[in-house]
């Protein structure tokens, strides 16, 4: 078919996809559900920080957390907006993700315990979602790699900032550094699942690397960010919790254990600790939030009737 | 009255659902309000001209700005913004790019390296 031919060669070359060429229909499926659900995991992933803002222990610490989490709706608005270039509504979206046949990334579904799961989330968290969003900068949709080139610019400053948290409380008093090693016991594993299942049981990577969508397969990414983070901790002085945990000279890379993946399944399916909570967050923001979107509309036809009537 | 549809799949979220027909384009009504989309273009205190940064709903020109500043400048200082409905931006096909520039390939006199002059020459 001619035009699977001349967008294959796009893809080849390195072209982008921009919004008015052709694609196949399960091309622009595939990323409607992709860009929509990193959107959502964006917008829902403010929750676990924002319950942090109001008890943050300086001023400092408050206004560089409000700035992570403002950025992070930022980084959904660049998503929906490049999502919507495919052919969805916003509306439709959203109603996607609040009757939950949508889903966002699941490591947000665990609850922020106490003051060390801020940095434990910038480190790893973060960390994890940059190795995933640097390889998408170059993806094959025009739309969307833009959105993750701008958004991994301004990434950045979050895992600093989570990283200096927990410095600091890694030189602080018995109790910090406890506190620290907890919040790291309990975000490690849920981080390395954020890379997905293994490539054995991933039937889609195939057809996603040949639409050049995903440019790593998750194994690569998650090996990555092992190696990665096997080095930083050591500036913590604290240990990552997998005692399989182990360099391997003849490969090198770090060697690791085995993932729980009965955890993983059963976080998606809508079983973890906060699934519902984050749900119903989001429905009740969108509720309450009505009367400023028809207040606004309303305003906006007023003062254009209002002009109308001064032109008559 | 036409009707137009548009074929969205959304097939496997999950691999559990199965997918569904949707009619839907991105301007239909919304249940409380429609929002024109708006295209936001800023210039940077060093820059000389305002470059395209990405898209918003609104529902006014002003909310447009505002909204603009909030999403698309947290670094940025001493810029301008302009803010223009996406429907009255209208944009060359990239396809054709060839044959749309195609009268300017070969006038490579427009360039100062076409003409030889003496290397001695100052000023010029």
């Amino acid at each position: 078919m001619e035009l699977e031919k001349i967008f294959q060669d796009k893809i080849d070359n390195d072209s982008k996809i921009e919004p008015k060429d052709w694609m196949p229909d399960k091309y622009r499926q595939t990323l409607i559900r992709q860009i929509s659900q990193h959107a959502h995991s964006e917008i829902v992933g403010m929750l676990p920080e924002g319950n942090w803002i109001s008890r943050a222990p300086s001023l400092r610490r408050k206004a560089t957390l409000i700035a992570k989490v403002q950025d992070e709706a930022g980084h959904g608005l660049y998503l929906y907006s490049a999502a919507e270039t495919l052919g969805i509504s916003r509306d439709e979206m959203i109603a996607q993700l609040h009757s939950g046949k949508a889903k966002y990334s699941s490591i947000f579904n665990y609850p922020t315990l106490t003051w060390a799961d801020m940095g434990a989330i910038g480190w790893l968290v973060d960390g994890a979602a940059i190795i995933n969003q640097i390889p998408l900068t170059r993806c094959s949709h025009g739309p969307y790699s833009r959105a993750m080139i701008r958004i991994c610019k301004e990434e950045s400053f979050h895992q600093r900032q989570g990283f200096e948290i927990l410095l600091t409380l890694s030189k602080g008093s018995n109790e910090q550094k406890a506190m620290c090693q907890d919040a790291i016991n309990r975000w490690w594993w849920p981080s390395m699942m954020m890379f997905g299942p293994n490539d054995d049981v991933s039937p889609h990577t195939a057809q996603s690397m040949k639409w050049k969508i995903k440019r790593f397969s998750n194994d690569e990414l998650r090996q990555r960010f092992v190696d990665m983070c096997a080095e930083q901790i050591k500036f913590l002085g604290m240990t990552i919790p997998d005692p399989d945990l182990k360099w391997n000279e003849s490969k090198g890379h770090h060697d690791f254990g085995p993932i729980n993946w009965d955890e993983f399944w059963s976080v998606v399916g809508g079983n973890g600790p906060c699934n519902k909570e984050r749900l119903e967050a989001r429905i009740k923001a969108q509720e309450e939030g009505a009367w400023v979107r028809e207040a606004a509309a309303a305003y906006a036809e007023k003062r254009k009737n209002r002009n109308t009537l001064k032109v008559a | 009255m036409q009707r137009l549809f548009r074929k969205i799949y959304y097939g496997d979220y999950g691999d559990k659902e199965t997918g569904g027909n949707l009619h839907a384009a991105s301007s239909s009504v919304s249940s409380e309000s429609n929002w024109p989309l708006w295209e936001v273009f800023i210039r940077s205190k060093q820059g000389l001209d305002h470059k395209h940064v990405g898209s918003l709903h609104a529902a006014d020109a002003q909310m447009a700005i505002e909204n603009a500043r909030d999403v698309y400048t947290r670094r940025q200082e001493g810029i301008s913004i302009w803010v223009v409905e996406s429907k009255y931006i209208h944009a060359s096909n990239p396809d054709e790019a060839q044959s749309l520039y195609d009268p300017a390939n070969d006038k490579v006199y427009r360039h100062p390296t076409f003409y030889e002059l003496p290397e001695e020459l100052k000023h010029m």
